[in-house]
């Protein structure tokens, strides 16, 4: 009975036209994000991804007051504009003054947020009834996905992929010995500016589906689960991918079977099971595992200190 | 002396790697180093020592452009820092990177030879083949493939030599290499660094142990913010130069 349930949803992917979209929007949200989320969980700026994520807010609000459509690209690019114009001040603020980087994140994220809430409810306040959908982009909504939206966060999702690709080795070095990387001759600021705008893309992409509130654990927890399965960085990268794109995909199927559930808070929560499991059960680091070694070694070396003190029974027996 | 200048500036360009001139550095407001004058001889093991916060680091960071310049200039073999950046290897210092990085001893190697490949380019068989040789000068290649937080510090360190070694420099910049490490890793980067010498390469090196410098060292830069000595050890490794250099704070508190 059940699974018969869970297989129909599952088929639904290729019978059903929205739900379809609905799941492939969210697969490449969550490949992209599941991606470049691994330079923001190794650089430590996991909270930078949660920053830019909220300035895009008001992005969305002022490309709709201007330009009056909601058409997606000009609402992305609003967006994008935004968040950019956040990380970068963000980046400015750590650099000329003394403000440490997590007073400055909470600067930007809060700053932001706060202008972006009171644009869309000043939207909402001056009344017609097109407005209205902008607040999904709070905790988003892939139900509202179409082809065209798919097509869209399709090529913005190969252009991240084609700048990580072909800049790699770059964002490597820069990532893991940056001064040694600038000694080499690599312009560490640049590349980091292409990498927050890489990662502004696929902040971008999650508009959508998951929403600005939550976009940062698409970034986080891919690349946390994968770290718990490898020690290489580009096998953690197509992990973390792999994962993002799942949780994308089962997160919108879970979603599609009730009404009005919102598909970006079930996504994140998929993609936290799948950190849960990835922390118990992975064989290297998982706690699981970990708990057996600790258990035998401890079993081992009562043991030997049983023989040890037996054999010293049997030595003083002899004298 | 100085009627003859011209001559024997081009002389001691031969015999100097580095020569830097008024260098002044100044993190916002606070002077980290004030007006340097120094020539780090050719083929020398040349030892930078200095109090903590001396600016030692930022010396030797300076030299590459690490940190901006308030004052001064250095050239490599007579050109700027980035037309001649092929001739410096970097060690830094091992606390500077995390050791969680999911990567292993192998690949990080290899990173010495990103320079030399430059834009777009991957690595290759031929570079990683490069980066096991060096890995294998170390006395490492057991340990290519291991995760590199899974070595001891001192193999770390080792990593980050054979690092530098895989850049086939001609000066090596290290920022203190033997802080902390065992034994074996002494003897194995002090052994390297001796036949770096003998090929005539220049070695620098933030060094903290004050008992080790006149056996391991020919040559001492002292430095206190302002340089307090410069010279062979045994004309300027002195009680007097010592005292000098770590005494309070330099005259520059005032």
């Amino acid at each position: 009975m059940i699974l018969e349930e869970i297989l129909s949803i599952f088929l639904g992917i290729f019978t059903d036209y929205t739900l379809r979209y609905v799941a492939l929007g969210s697969a490449i949200l969550g490949i992209t994000s599941g991606a470049l989320g691994c330079f923001t969980v190794l650089r430590k700026q996991s909270l930078f991804g949660d920053a830019i994520a909220h300035a895009a807010l008001p992005g969305i609000g002022f490309a709709y007051l201007f330009a009056g459509t909601k058409d997606s690209l000009l609402l992305m690019l609003g967006a994008a504009i935004f968040a950019w114009f956040g990380g970068m001040i963000t980046l400015a603020i750590t650099s000329t003054t003394r403000i440490k980087q997590d007073a400055a994140l909470g600067i930007t994220l809060s700053v932001f947020f706060g202008l972006g809430i009171v644009l869309l409810s000043y939207l909402q306040s001056i009344g017609g009834a097109s407005q209205g959908g902008l607040d999904r982009f709070l905790f988003g909504q892939a139900a509202a996905l179409i082809e065209s939206d798919v097509i869209n966060l399709g090529i913005l999702s190969a252009v991240c992929f084609t700048i990580l690709i072909l800049f790699y080795k770059e964002f490597k070095i820069t990532t893991f010995d940056s001064s040694f990387g600038q000694s080499l001759g690599f312009p560490i600021k640049y590349l980091n500016v292409l990498l927050t705008s890489v990662i502004v893309v696929a902040v971008v992409i999650g508009l959508h589906t998951v929403g600005v509130v939550l976009m940062v654990s698409m970034l986080i927890a891919p690349a946390a689960a994968a770290r718990q399965w490898t020690s290489n960085l580009k096998n953690m990268i197509i992990l973390s991918a792999i994962f993002g794109g799942l949780s994308g995909i089962i997160g919108s199927m879970i979603s599609s079977t009730a009404e009005g559930m919102s598909t970006g808070p079930v996504i994140v929560i998929t993609i936290t099971a799948i950190l849960g499991i990835s922390f118990v059960f992975s064989p290297k680091q998982g706690y699981l595992f970990r708990y057996i070694r600790n258990q035998r070694k401890s079993q081992t070396s009562l043991d030997n200190i049983k023989t040890i003190s037996d054999k010293e029974k049997e030595n003083h027996g002899n004298i | 002396m100085e009627q003859k200048s011209s001559k024997k500036n081009s002389e001691s360009e031969k015999e100097y790697s580095v020569i830097i001139k008024n260098l002044s550095v100044t993190y916002r407001t606070e002077p980290a180093l004030w007006n340097i004058d120094l020539n780090f001889p050719k083929g020398q093991m040349i030892a930078i020592v200095g109090p903590n916060g001396a600016g030692k680091s930022t010396l030797i960071k300076a030299v590459m452009g690490l940190v901006p310049i308030t004052a001064g200039k250095v050239s490599i073999f007579g050109k700027t820092y980035s037309k001649n950046r092929d001739k410096v290897a970097y060690v830094p210092q091992r606390g500077s990177v995390d050791w969680d990085f999911p990567t292993d001893a192998l690949d990080v190697v290899e990173m010495g030879l990103y320079g030399k490949l430059g834009w777009f380019r991957r690595p290759n068989s031929k570079t990683r083949n490069l980066a096991k040789e060096c890995l294998d000068k170390v006395g490492l290649s057991n340990y290519a493939d291991r995760q590199i937080g899974q070595l001891s510090g001192g193999q770390q360190q080792r990593v980050f030599l054979a690092r530098a070694l895989a850049q086939d420099a001609q000066i090596y910049l290290m920022d203190e290499p033997l802080n902390g490490v065992d034994v074996i890793t002494e003897k194995t980067i002090l052994s390297i660094l001796e036949n770096l010498k003998k090929e005539g390469k220049t070695i620098v090196m933030v060094h903290h142990e004050l008992q080790t410098v006149d056996k391991y060292f020919d040559w001492v830069v002292m430095v206190n913010r302002n340089l307090i000595a410069n010279g062979p050890i045994k004309e300027v490794f002195t009680k007097i130069n010592l005292d000098r250099t770590y005494q309070e704070k330099q005259r520059m508190s005032i």
